[in-house]
């Protein structure tokens, strides 16, 4: 089957339209969605089975020969990303049907979340970089519904800012773009890699490889780009929360990884520098930040904000353990900030606030919620034999390896801090005397703890069975180290 | 106040013929030719907005009794149709396929499934074009 790697994009994108036939009737709408998020991951499950059994998928559209026409390339990384992101987006349908009220349900709200899946997925396994601008848009146009839907004063305030820094950095995607091609004289991303690496990157490759970082940057959230996404996250109710900071950020820290493995790999000394000294710097704002707020949802939001910096940080060290630690500590950080998010939507839902210092003694009223998000946090800070630990180890690991001491010293430090912060969450929410909880009914509580819990335990699986990952996350590896597969599998 | 849009409305109900059959013109024009289903769309939009600005939202409403919506569902089901198409064949994504064929009063003409993709299109952006000028200039 050619087109495989095309079966996680297309298919999110038949059930979306296929919702806009029904707009008022909520009932279709749900079983549509999740019918189609169910199919759309087993086809990317049974991708995932087929990239580890054949090695890179790539597939050119219109039976155009390669380097011309468009091509769409599912390699281990891009396979993990996609079939990561749709069991997310499982989790988050689940846990709408409770959370996010009728009124959104009836404004294009499952169809939002599916056009923003098939622009996620299509950024992951695009490529063809003027087509990954192509996919960015439609990503971000759904999330610019999703933003706004509710039309809250708060959401119509922080969605001008979201769709300002959007297509400000959308217009110098496409700047950065131009010039890539006036150099090089392609778009297609393999063919891109070879032709860099025939001129032996001069020094305005380099500058356009600053350029692409200021761009993924303002998507990725890091420093100092990250201005926009701690209001602008804030901003919708949770699930989109959740769907945001799992997967949004992620998109541009794929497209640093991605270039930065493919395209730039000549003068490392300069561009992976910058790129490990601003992940540094990433972590360290996210750090402040995350112990500065009384705010649930500001606190995990800044959490965001040093992943993004943990992540690119071990992909700057360009060795095997750094890369494979990144990509470990990818999807771990996909899993763990759904779960996390849709944790703290529950303890709102409950408390009513979102203010730690108006909460207390919830864990003898709801004692499972307690413990789930004990274990996420656990989870997050990287306690073994939970979900952070093997990333951020391997990262450490190729940090010392590279000779860069300092920097995962902070890295590690950092742990301590991320735990500080999500424990502070536990002890005030869940400790101390029980405050008075304003009546809520025990049934939607339930509800949303199903997805919830099942999504933490989906975590800890992913932390104990590394074992078994491990031959993924390698094959993933060596094609993000050795170009020569990718630009193989692509140029035939 | 009343105002006088005699000249304007009575103009309009021919031109507007005259830009839709252009439109369909530029259309079919595609493919060989400059043209095709996104320019088309958008010259059907400019006619339909013409009406909109000689007469108001709710006699065109009348006129043209379409949700836009479900059109904008329609054509993007059609262009996802035309293009998915290749996937039972086993082909990349996206490949069309063509031939002549003899048709009587057009004599031999070639067709192309990328026609249809471009009917997709057309529906695409007649559809969201109009809704975004209805919800846009509807509220007043």
């Amino acid at each position: 089957m050619i087109n495989l790697p095309l079966l996680p994009i297309i298919l999110p994108f038949l059930f979306a339209i296929l919702m806009l036939f029904f707009k008022e009737n909520v009932r279709i709408q749900r079983a549509l969605s999740l019918v189609g998020v169910i199919i759309s991951l087993i086809a990317s499950f049974y991708l995932l089975v087929t990239v580890k059994s054949e090695g890179v998928l790539a597939v050119t559209l219109g039976s155009w020969p390669a380097p011309f026409g468009i091509s769409m390339v599912s390699d281990m990384f891009s396979a993990l990303l996609v079939t990561t992101t749709l069991l997310i987006t499982l989790f988050v349908v689940v846990y709408s049907f409770t959370a996010i009220g009728e009124e959104r349900e009836k404004f294009f709200y499952y169809p939002a979340i599916l056009f923003m899946v098939t622009g996620v997925n299509g950024a992951f396994t695009t490529g063809d970089i003027f087509n990954m601008f192509v996919f960015f848009e439609v990503l971000l146009i759904a999330s610019y519904l999703l933003i706004v839907l509710g039309g809250e004063k708060k959401q119509l305030r922080e969605s001008i800012k979201y769709i300002l820094v959007n297509v400000v950095s959308s217009a110098l995607f496409v700047i950065t773009v131009a010039y890539l091609y006036s150099v090089v004289g392609t778009l297609n991303m393999a063919d891109i890699s070879v032709k860099i690496a025939e001129v032996g990157q001069p020094g305005i490759i380099t500058v356009i490889a600053v350029l692409m970082l200021i761009v993924f940057g303002v998507k990725g959230a890091i420093f100092p780009l990250y201005f926009w996404l701690p209001g602008s996250y804030a901003a919708p109710p949770v699930p989109v929360l959740a769907l945001f900071g799992a997967l949004l950020t992620k998109v541009g820290v794929y497209a640093i990884m991605r270039t930065y493995t493919l395209f730039f790999t000549h003068n490392v000394g300069v561009t992976h520098e910058i790129l490990m000294v601003v992940s540094v710097l990433t972590v360290i704002v996210g750090c402040v930040g995350a112990l500065a707020y009384f705010d649930l949802k500001q606190i995990i939001i800044y959490n965001i904000v040093i992943a993004v910096g943990v992540i690119l940080f071990g992909a700057a060290q360009m060795n095997e353990a750094g890369i494979s630690g990144a990509i470990f500590y990818l999807v771990h950080d996909m899993l763990i900030k759904g779960a996390l998010f849709l944790l703290i939507g529950i303890i709102i839902y409950v408390t009513g606030t979102s203010n730690l210092r108006k909460m207390g003694g919830l864990m003898k009223t709801h004692a499972p919620l307690g413990w789930f998000y004990l274990i996420a946090a656990f989870g997050l800070a990287g306690i073994p034999p939970l979900s952070g630990f093997i990333g951020k180890l391997l990262i450490a690991q190729g940090a010392f390896e590279a000779g860069n001491v300092w920097g995962s010293i902070i890295i590690l430090a950092s742990s301590l801090i991320v735990l500080l912060s999500v424990i502070r969450i536990f002890i005030y929410a869940f400790w101390g005397e029980p405050m008075e909880l304003p009546k809520t009914k025990r049934k939607p509580y339930a509800r949303m703890m199903l997805p919830t819990i099942v999504l933490v335990v989906l975590s800890v699986l992913y932390g104990v069975g590394t074992e078994w990952l491990i031959p993924y996350v390698t094959d993933a590896t060596d094609v993000l180290l050795q170009p020569s597969i990718y630009i193989d599998a692509v140029l035939k | 106040m009343k105002t006088n849009d005699v000249i304007l409305q009575t103009t309009t109900k021919v031109i507007f013929f005259i830009i839709f059959l252009f439109s369909i013109h530029i259309f079919f024009a595609g493919h060989y030719t400059p043209g095709g289903g996104f320019v088309g769309g958008l010259l059907t939009t400019g006619a339909i907005v013409l009406l909109l600005l000689a007469f108001d939202l709710n006699t065109v409403q009348k006129a043209l009794p379409f949700n836009f919506t479900i059109m904008t569902a329609i054509g993007l089901l059609l262009a996802l149709g035309t293009a998915a198409g290749s996937i039972f064949f086993n082909v990349p994504f996206f490949t069309h396929a063509f031939d002549d064929f003899s048709l009587p009063l057009f004599g031999v003409t070639s067709l192309h499934t990328a026609m249809v993709f471009d009917a997709g299109v057309f529906l695409v952006v007649v559809g969201a074009a109009i809704t975004i000028i209805q919800s846009i200039g509807g509220d007043s």
